[in-house]
């Protein structure tokens, strides 16, 4: 790590001016590597790298991160500021420097502390996602995947198909899908991707940031509101369909407050039911891509896809009706 | 119907692991991996001794739902087709309560203590 640490020393002085006087790597973060950056003033900065250097085919890449997160920042929305993307000269691969914010990112442990888990806080992520949907998509880099919900469908259609595996609650959940999509957006908006509890960086009463910009995208922007109620992120709080820690007539008044839209409710509910699919498909194809014996963990997550189904029924086939 | 991977894949799996020689730095995660090791064993056990009654039980209903004979396997791809053919769907007699029954006998397997699963035996009146 130190000719790590001695390259990134010399990149925060020639590109930021300052002094760097400590590096830690920071847990979190499975496909990229975060580190927190200690300055001689006394202000830690974070570095969000692709690990060795390289970055993920299916991400967006950490460029184009930066500048959507850039873009998204000027609509005042809750995202840390971009000091520096590393540049092939800086030799330490693909990359960018931003600001520290302060506040507790793992889901499990914001749903257990009512400090963080406040009444209002299924209220602010409606504010704060209503703001990054207000960004200028006009600036947004070409390359930006730009999917009707139709297409998504499809494309999570096939995914299921690969798995070579009968499962007939995917079959009727892609049956209501189909019967129940909605038309292409009418304004097309910057969708996070993954905004949902574990992505969003929480202090005290207050969102401190949204991370996690990934799988960002243009489309119908009632998807960030359908994937933070999945129950899958909720961690054990199956009762609060925000996040684990509120209802979602909170998160839809925040989001119509801040953005001066309607919620169309149906449209948010075809996306929580594509959300929890989406996830379902993930799960399952974690055993059915490996020719021969998988590796534990992934043949154990694979055995998770069921909980996704149990979900999907409650969505569109709940006992005693809905 | 369980699904993939199977008992015989999920054991050999974790004995691999379980020879997996762990060098210092990686006790933490290894230490980790062996809690999911165990879940996966857990998984195969209760496999091994719920599921034959789960699956005949399920394999009747199938038969009745699709109008044939069959394995599991065909008959749930049968199922699907016909799921995708527009032929059965959530009004079909049967055809719901047989998705919640063979979705409930899953989850006895997989996950047990998953939130949904125990909020839906709740609203079974069977929590």
């Amino acid at each position: 790590m130190s000719e790590f640490a001695d390259k990134l020393g010399a990149v925060v002085k020639a590109r930021l001016g300052r002094q760097m006087t400590g590096l830690r790597r920071l847990s979190g973060g499975a496909i990229q590597e975060l580190f927190r950056l200690e300055l001689a003033d006394g202000e830690p900065i974070i570095l969000r790298r692709a690990p060795g250097g390289n970055q993920l085919a299916s991400a967006v890449g950490l460029e184009t991160e930066a500048e959507v997160m850039t873009l998204a920042g000027e609509t005042g929305a809750p995202v840390p500021k971009i000091l520096h993307v590393l540049r092939p000269e800086d030799d330490l691969g693909h990359g960018f420097l931003m600001t520290f914010s302060e506040g507790e990112g793992l889901g499990n442990r914001i749903v257990k502390d009512p400090a963080l888990a406040t009444p209002d806080l299924a209220r602010q992520c409606g504010e704060a996602i209503a703001l990054v949907h207000k960004a200028d998509i006009t600036r947004v880099p070409a390359h930006l995947a730009r999917q009707t919900p139709a297409e998504v469908v499809a494309q999570w259609k096939t995914s299921y198909a690969n798995t070579a595996w009968p499962r007939p609650v995917f079959a009727m959940t892609f049956k209501w899908l189909e019967a129940h999509c909605p038309p292409p957006p009418r304004v097309p908006r910057l969708v996070h991707g993954d905004f949902r509890n574990g992505n969003i960086l929480i202090k005290p009463g207050a969102i401190s940031a949204l991370l996690d910009w990934e799988l960002v995208h243009i489309g119908d922007p009632m998807e960030d509101l359908g994937w933070i109620c999945v129950n899958s992120w909720r961690f054990g709080a199956v009762d609060k369909p925000v996040g684990g820690f509120g209802q979602r007539e909170e998160l839809w008044a925040g989001y119509e407050a801040a953005s001066g839209e309607t919620v169309n409710r149906e449209h948010a509910l075809f996306w929580e039911v594509l959300g929890t699919l989406r996830w379902g498909v993930m799960c399952a194809g974690m055993s059915a891509s490996l020719a021969g014996e998988p590796p534990i963990d992934r043949a154990v997550i694979a055995r998770r896809a069921s909980e996704t189904e149990v979900d999907l029924m409650r969505l569109i086939a709940p006992l005693g009706g809905r | 119907m369980q699904d993939p991977p199977h008992p015989p894949t999920i054991l050999a799996a974790a004995a691999t692991f379980m020879r997996t020689p762990v060098p210092p730095e990686a006790a933490p995660h290894a230490a980790f991996i062996s809690r999911v090791a165990a879940n996966g064993l857990d998984i195969a056990r209760r496999e091994l001794t719920l599921a034959p009654q789960s699956d005949a039980e399920e394999l009747e209903r199938l038969k009745a739902l699709v109008g044939a004979e069959g394995s599991l396997k065909d008959l749930n791809t049968r199922l699907c087709e016909k799921i995708e053919a527009g032929e059965i769907g959530l009004a079909t007699p049967g055809f719901t309560e047989h998705l919640w029954a063979t979705t409930l006998a899953k989850l006895a397997v997989d996950q047990p203590n998953y939130s949904g699963y125990k909020a839906a035996l709740a609203e079974r009146g069977e929590g």
